[in-house]
């Protein structure tokens, strides 16, 4: 079956306004909104518009974290995804022990194409893709803005610094997505209930034979340095005199 | 004593300046013996560009015809087969190097540190998360091969010296795939300072409401000498190239002068500008959320004050 594997993570929604804890240990999560992160959203909505142009025939999303995540697998199958596979796991999950844990799913699913955002925008380690395709031998071709499919290659546009960039990349392969792949469909209602009867399983890292170790040691979470607030100035010419005056000009 | 690789960026003929800040990064460490490697289908140049900065000790250079785009499936089993020896493998936090390190650190199973901001000791780096919204401090102590991006904008370009180090072609013979294969890139031309490296950078945003509206800003960026940037909402709607996008998702830039023109100041867009070292704002609302963090705000109409500037600087 020609299967599509999408990464989902859980992370704090992007409106919130980060605030790190008193303590310096991590910053706030209590009573604060979670989503999907937005680029496992536009990886998801990549996958759906190839199954519907009948590219593939099943999406299934997955997930590595804490019971919790069960939120956001949920909203991907609502979004359309047919099956999600949750590998429950608590504390730090460091890219490469998500990339090894997606490796094993992939042996069991077999899919012609894993997509995955090119960053989690908590950590953003913008890491994971890379080191599945390293793990799994096979291309990779990230910061993806368009994609085209065929049997068994893919052609795919870069979003790189000097500008686009096109690959030719042979299937299987890992892409990650960048903002403009696409826009992601609003969830309905009726489809809210309809993902509760769509098959989420669940399992654990001991199952896959994954061993997560924590090799990062996060010391100290601290708020940013905050700029000093500036002056006003009234017309254009008063600007030009202070970027003069500060040397600027 | 720590041994040190740094994966060069270049184009084939120059050394990216992001590879000398990458350096400037490393000597940060101490005791840091610090090696860069060169992979090209013909790096001489580029090698010797390598050797004069200052704090290099060596320049490995692997010339390969496989070697001539910057394929992230073809050059990381090149650097995994010459990192044995360094404890460390740095590359820049370009697109280059976060394709590329990612990719390295896979297949050597080694744990990676994105965007190293600050060396605090042998075994403690900081590193902004959260778009920049809070800073984490991170001890690596027992980890015996770490891979890291540098970004860029945290440090300066280590200068270029008259003393060079030693340049050593090294022949890599490890298989290397062809499921991979470079088709085009869309390097648009222009004769403006490059966004990533300009001391003036001038952006819009979505108010300059279409690819014209840029004009008066590419205008006044010719009489400063200034790079043109963009917000992701001008991009998204056509206004400037993906290159030009300044932000958590585009580029992170530190430039002398920075002005936001029509631009609100989202927390996505100020993460690329948060080491700029003056920010200037044009905004007609003067709520905007860009003058939080403005040097210096004229609240006004950017089509009126815009070339008004031009008018006044002659
Ligand atoms: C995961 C994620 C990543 C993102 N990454 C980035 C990124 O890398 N870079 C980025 O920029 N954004 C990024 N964004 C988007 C960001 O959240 C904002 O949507 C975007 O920056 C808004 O662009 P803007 O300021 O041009 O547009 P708007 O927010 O629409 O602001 C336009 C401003 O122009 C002003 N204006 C209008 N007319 C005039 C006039 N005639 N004269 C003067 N002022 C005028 C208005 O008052 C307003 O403040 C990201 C978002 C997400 C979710
Ligand atoms: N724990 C996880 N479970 C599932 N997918 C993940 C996980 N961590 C990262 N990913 C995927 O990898 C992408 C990049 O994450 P990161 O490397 O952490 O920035 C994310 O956008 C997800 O698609």
């Amino acid at each position: 079956m020609k299967r599509i594997l999408v990464g989902i993570k859980r992370v704090v929604d992007y409106n919130v306004r980060i605030r790190v804890k008193p303590d310096n240990t991590g910053v706030i999560t209590d009573g604060v909104k979670m989503s999907v992160n937005p680029f496992d959203e536009i990886a998801l909505e990549e996958a759906l518009r190839i199954k519907e142009r009948g590219g593939a025939e099943e999406v299934v999303v997955a997930t590595v974290g804490p019971a919790d995540c069960q939120q956001q697998l949920r909203t991907a199958l609502a979004m359309g995804a047919d099956r999600a596979l949750h590998v429950v796991a608590d504390g730090v999950i460091e890219p490469l022990a998500a990339a090894r844990a997606l490796l094993k799913l992939i042996e069991r699913e077999q899919p012609l194409l894993v997509i995955l955002g090119k960053q989690a925008i908590d950590d953003d380690n913008g890491q994971t893709g890379q080191m599945l395709a390293a793990l799994w031998n096979r291309p990779q071709a990230t910061y993806a803005s368009k994609l085209e499919l065929t049997d068994a290659a893919a052609r795919v546009t870069r979003e790189v610094d000097a500008g686009l960039e096109t690959l030719e990349i042979d299937l299987p392969a890992v892409i990650t997505t960048d903002l403009r792949l696409n826009e992601p469909r609003y969830v309905k209602l009726p489809d809210i209930m309809k993902a509760k009867k769509k098959p989420l399983d669940s399992l654990t890292l001991a199952d896959l034979g994954v061993q997560a170790p924590q090799q990062l040691k996060l010391v100290k979470f601290e708020p940013p340095p905050q700029r000093q607030k500036g002056i006003k100035v009234k017309d254009a010419a008063e600007l030009v005199d202070a970027l003069k005056k500060k040397g600027l000009l | 004593m720590t041994q040190i690789l740094i994966v060069a960026e270049h184009d084939g003929k120059n050394l990216n300046l992001s590879t000398a800040k990458c350096v400037t990064c490393a000597r940060a460490l101490p005791g840091a013996q610090i090696t860069v490697a060169v992979f090209a289908v013909e790096g001489g140049a580029v090698a010797a560009q390598a050797a004069k900065l200052t704090g290099v000790g060596k320049v490995l250079l692997i010339e390969n015809p496989a070697n001539a785009h910057a394929l992230a499936a073809v050059l990381a089993p090149q650097v995994a087969a010459i990192a044995g020896p360094y404890p460390l493998v740095l590359g820049p936090s370009t697109t280059f190097g976060k394709d590329l390190m990612a990719r390295v650190a896979g297949l050597l199973g080694a744990p990676q540190l994105s965007d190293i901001m600050a060396i605090e000791s042998a075994t403690r780096f900081r590193r902004p998360i959260y778009a920049g919204n809070a800073i984490l401090t991170v001890d690596t102590t027992g980890v015996p091969k770490l891979i890291g991006t540098v970004r860029a904008a945290s440090f300066e370009a280590s200068a270029a010296g008259d003393a060079a180090a030693p340049v050593e072609k090294v022949a890599v013979d490890v298989p290397l795939p062809t499921h991979t294969r470079f088709v085009s890139v869309s390097a648009a031309k222009s004769d403006r300072p490059d966004l990533q490296t300009a001391a003036r950078v001038i952006s819009g945003g979505r108010a300059l409401a279409s690819a014209d509206g840029f004009k008066i800003l590419y205008s006044l960026a010719a009489k400063l000498n200034a790079a043109v940037g963009a917000s992701r909402a001008a991009v998204d709607a056509g206004y400037a190239p993906n290159e030009m996008q300044v932000g958590q998702t585009g580029k992170i830039i530190a430039p002398e002068l920075y002005m936001a023109v029509g631009i609100s100041g989202a927390i996505q867009h100020l993460t690329g500008i948060k080491d700029a070292r003056t920010i200037v704002a044009i905004n007609k609302d003067g709520e905007a959320p860009i003058f939080e963090v403005a040097d210096i705000g004229l609240v006004g109409d950017l089509f009126q004050v815009i070339p008004e500037i031009e008018r006044l600087l002659g």
